[in-house]
């Protein structure tokens, strides 16, 4: 029995079985988190007391016979810009690296009640801002397929968690990719769900209008478990979606003979490394001959979709983090006579350089002079590229396309902002149209590190992102080597 | 006329009386302990998100439809971004580019006549909490009444003295008072007012450069900072200076301005649409159904009062302007003959010490009963005061007519029991005959004085200055 090996719904019947206990299969999570994190760096805060004692918990109900639900005493890591009550929650920031908070976000107090056990908080840019877990206080994690990489951002401690066997599953967020590309940088599976899927409520905000949480597992069908559990309205959340939920895993096993899936051969020509592009028309081939029609997408010119969504983020995080300003919440630095000292000073040697690129970008977006011009012009795009996805989408049933232009970077790397900015390009579609993505690994490799895919959907339609994900999945073992 | 006329606009903030605060269900209340009434909602805490309470809406569209507005079908709250201590969250959640009600006019009765003030628009708002400073212990944040739902009532620069602003401020109270959305209480800081003036030559068209006071707390210094402002502006603009563009701190202890921010510092709010909240959709039939719930206000009720009671618009305007004195002079005036007398008593001795809140401290039955004794002549208006004043402080309930028995106080009718008295009064003040008889009117007040005097201030005045004037005329020359 080998528990690395095992997915949720194995571990599940092995706490019935009673092959292990609910501590027991903590146990196994902790001494790897013990043995990996000095190299890998995923986590900012291992949570083992809360975690032994929410696995105790679980095996005494398990003990008294209870009707537990599958993720129950399943192990998980949590993103650290997802609030849970008496536990530090830093965001990846200096500015909150003493905030405890006094309550718990929507996702954690649903997963506490499907009596999960939390392992830790996972590392992440600062404030949910960048790729490669690079801007975060708690500095970088790495790559545990390749240590000297980057494990992609901003849930980087999450994909790498997962990927690292830390952990059977970890909550990410996602505001332009940081789900879809570090799963694909890491192997493994991310989803993004559509936009008011998932509550926000407790969520560290940074681009209020696209944050959404979404799991990255290892496999899809533990994806979609995970996604059950956390889903669902919240009327602490203003635009949280207020329908059913559907039954996620409810279109497994089905293959994809008859759908159609869209392509959007702009994309692969001139903006992703030619191994990427071939592993994605590998895939689209194999797809196509289980049954899959593949349909080349019409779509107007998208390459405006990218500084709309710099704008739009930077203008939404210049408000987001106002809060942060040393009187209520935030370091305050030691050093003021002043009201003003206060705030310049704190917000000065509290925030880190990204986050204070993003706020005066998105002071100057939102300015009277300049808010027309920018905050107002994106927004038009934004409608734009979302009619744009969703005509798209009216030609096929989901759309399959690259994740990154190219494999997980070199840690240390140096790239200018804009340089980092323009490999968001394919990971901003859906986030900007609220709709749902799904990354996960093609099955190909390229200098022995993953090439990731992504199939977006309409919105609500993750059962069937689930369903092609698992096709494309079941294909990468067949492949396996090559 | 004089040579300058005061251009005023006015925001009025307006908290609203409703159970829970604007977008969390923390109760809205005044004066608990600090920092009680709070969650993680309206303190900021990061991760929370705001939730409309609909109850602002039904109050706001009340608000609005009272002062005449028309109700957007759609409307959105917009973020308001500014660094302060009492604002947890840097931005304040308001609205900007679509408030919820739409122009808008309120009536107001001044001295001069009635005068029609438009308004801009009615939007809602969030409060943001408060800052107390401590001898020794600095400054302090109570943070209860942050997320407190306001509306901010925006007038067009319509207003042209400070009796003006003043009536409009009161108006104001008396509609949020009336339609129950607001206690409307300036001295608790539930009402509060920016005034915005300029000056301009009388009969100009043109608009001078205005200044700003912010969040001014009292009928009373409104009046007193307008009454500065077009002062100070217009001394500026004799001695051929120019008005800058600023705001403007008033100091109602020492009656004093004094510049707190110019045009250059103004504030760049940076103001979007929170993504945090959707847009507000009203439906007619909602607007339909709060215009149904709003009782009659104090227009219709003023008029009626001219109709029926034939008192002066001025008067009316008074005691409709607070819907306790309203539904008080209106049961007072049901049961007695002499309304306009039960009229007279409340403008002249209730209204000037009345409390901002609270009962009013007699019944309409003790008034309408004193109003009687008044118009019957039983007593005169010299002890229909008095025994007014006394029961307004008497916590029993004092009966004017056995009250005026017990204590003697009919007044003096009977022609008999005055005959002598006068013609004593009249030998003991020749010279003042004598000054009558040259024309010299007031000359008599000295002698229906003695009357009174030997009466206890008793004897009916009138009949009183009746029979001296029959007495003199008698008198040879």
């Amino acid at each position: 029995m080998d528990i690395n090996k095992m997915d949720i719904k194995q571990l599940a019947q092995g706490l019935r079985a009673k092959d292990f206990t609910a501590v027991e299969l903590c146990g196994h999570f902790l001494s790897e988190i013990e043995a990996k994190e000095p190299e890998i760096n995923a986590l900012i805060t291992v949570t083992s007391k809360v975690a032994l004692d929410e696995a105790s918990s679980c095996d005494k109900a398990l003990a008294e016979g209870q009707e537990l639900p599958i993720l129950a005493g399943i192990p998980f890591a949590l993103k650290d810009n997802i609030l849970t009550k008496g536990i530090l929650t830093s965001g990846g920031s200096k500015t909150l690296a003493n905030f405890i908070p006094p309550y718990d976000a929507t996702v954690r107090k649903k997963l506490k009640e499907q009596k999960t056990v939390l392992l830790g908080k996972t590392n992440l840019d600062e404030f949910a801002m960048g790729s490669t877990t690079e801007s975060s206080f708690y500095g970088p994690t790495k790559n545990p397929l390749d240590t000297s990489r980057a494990p992609g951002g901003s849930s980087g401690g999450s994909a790498a968690a997962v990927a690292a066997g830390e952990a059977p599953f970890a909550l990410g967020s996602d505001t332009g990719g940081s789900i879809c590309q570090p799963a694909a940088y890491c192997g493994i599976v991310g989803m993004r769900p559509s936009y008011s899927l998932v509550s926000r409520y407790g969520v560290i905000a940074m681009t209020s209008s696209m944050d959404q949480v979404g799991p990255l597992t290892r496999t899809v069908q533990d994806n979609a478990l995970v996604l059950q559990a956390i889903a669902g309205h919240d009327p602490q959340d203003s635009v949280s979606h207020n329908h059913p939920l559907p039954d996620f895993s409810a279109r497994l096993g089905r293959g994809v003979e008859g759908l159609k899936i869209g392509l959007p051969l702009d994309h692969l020509e001139t903006k992703v490394r030619p191994e990427i592009k071939n592993a994605i028309l590998k895939v689209v081939a194999n797809l196509e001959s289980q049954g899959a029609k593949i349909v080349t997408l019409r779509t107007g010119n998208l390459e405006a979709a990218l500084p709309a969504y710099y704008l739009l983020t930077s203008a939404e995080v210049s408000s987001n983090l106002g809060r942060f300003d040393g009187i209520h919440y935030g370091y305050r630095s030691k050093n003021y006579e002043t009201l003003e000292d206060i705030y310049y000073n704190s917000r000065s040697e509290g925030l880190g350089k990204e986050a204070k690129r993003r706020i005066m970008l998105g002071t100057f977006a939102l300015s009277s002079s300049f808010y027309d011009a920018f905050y107002v012009k994106a927004q038009k795009v934004r409608t734009y590229i979302a009619r744009e996805m969703a005509k798209a989408l009216e030609q096929a049933d989901l759309i399959l396309a690259p994740v990154t232009a190219d494999i997980a970077p070199k840690l240390g790397t140096t790239k200018s902002p804009v340089e980092r900015y323009k490999e968001s390009f394919s990971v901003v579609l859906a986030p900007l149209a609220g709709l749902p993505a799904l990354s996960l690994p093609s099955g190909y490799q390229v200098e022995g590190m993953p090439i990731g895919l992504q199939l977006i959907g309409s919105s609500f339609s993750e059962p069937l992102l689930y369903q092609a994900g698992e096709a494309v999945m079941a294909l990468n073992s067949e492949e396996k080597g090559s | 006329m004089s040579k300058y006329e005061a251009v005023i606009g006015l925001e009025v903030h307006v908290e609203l009386m409703t159970e829970k605060k604007i977008f969390c269900h923390c109760k809205n209340e005044f004066g608990a302990a600090p920092n009680t009434n709070i969650c993680p909602v309206c303190i900021a805490m990061p991760g929370a998100l705001p939730v409309l309470n609909r109850q602002v809406i039904d109050y706001a569209i009340k608000a609005g439809l009272a002062c005449n507005s028309e109700i957007a079908p759609y409307s959105q709250l917009e973020r308001k971004n500014y660094f302060y201590p009492d604002l947890p969250s840097a931005y304040q959640i308001t609205q900007g580019k679509h408030p919820l009600c739409l122009g808008g006019h309120i009536d107001v009765e001044t001295a001069d006549g009635k005068r029609r003030i438009r308004l801009n628009h009615i939007h809602i708002e969030a409060d943001a909490g408060k800052l107390v400073h401590l001898e020794g212990e600095g400054t302090l944040v109570d943070l209860n009444r942050a997320g407190v739902p306001l509306i901010e009532i925006v007038t067009e620069p319509d207003i042209r003295s400070a009796a003006e602003a003043d009536a409009f401020l009161r108006k104001i109270r008396a509609l949020v008072q009336y339609t129950g959305v607001s206690d409307g209480r300036m001295d608790r800081g539930s009402m509060r007012c920016d005034v915005n003036l300029s000056v301009r030559t009388t009969g100009s068209e043109k608009l001078g450069t205005r200044t700003e006071m912010k969040n001014i707390n009292s009928f009373n210094f409104v009046v007193k900072a307008i009454e500065h402002e077009f002062k100070r502006q217009v001394e500026i603009l004799e001695s051929g200076g120019e008005i800058d563009q600023e705001t403007r701190r008033f100091d109602s202890v020492n009656n004093t301005s004094s510049p707190l921010r110019s045009k250059e510092d103004a504030m760049d709010y940076r103001y979007f649409p929170d993504p945090d909240l959707v847009p507000i959709a009203i439906k007619p039939s909602q607007v339909e159904q709060i215009k149904a719930e709003i009782p009659e206000l104090p227009d219709v009720r003023m008029a009626a009062y001219v109709k029926r009671w034939d008192l002066s618009h001025y008067d009316a305007d008074l005691l409709t302007n607070d819907i306790r004195v309203a539904d008080f002079f209106e049961k007072a005036a049901d049961k007695t003959s002499y309304p306009k007398l039960a009229a007279n008593l409340i403008i002249a001795d209730l209204l000037p010490g009345l409390e901002e809140e609270g009962e009013i401290s007699l019944l309409p039955r003790q008034l309408a009963d004193l109003a009687d004794l008044l118009g019957k002549e039983e007593i005169n208006s010299n002890t229909g005061r008095k025994i007014f004043k006394l029961m307004l402080t008497e916590t029993g309930e004092l009966d004017p007519g056995a009250y005026v028995k017990e204590n003697n106080l009919a007044q003096i009718n009977d022609r008999s029991a005055l005959e002598d008295l006068i013609n004593t009064a009249i030998a003991n003040n020749e010279r003042a005959v004598v000054d009558y008889k040259k024309g010299k009117e007031i000359a008599i007040k000295a002698i229906i004085g003695q009357v009174m005097k030997a009466t206890s201030g008793l004897a009916n005045p009138l009949l009183t200055e009746e029979m001296i004037k029959e007495k003199i005329a008698e008198i040879p020359d």
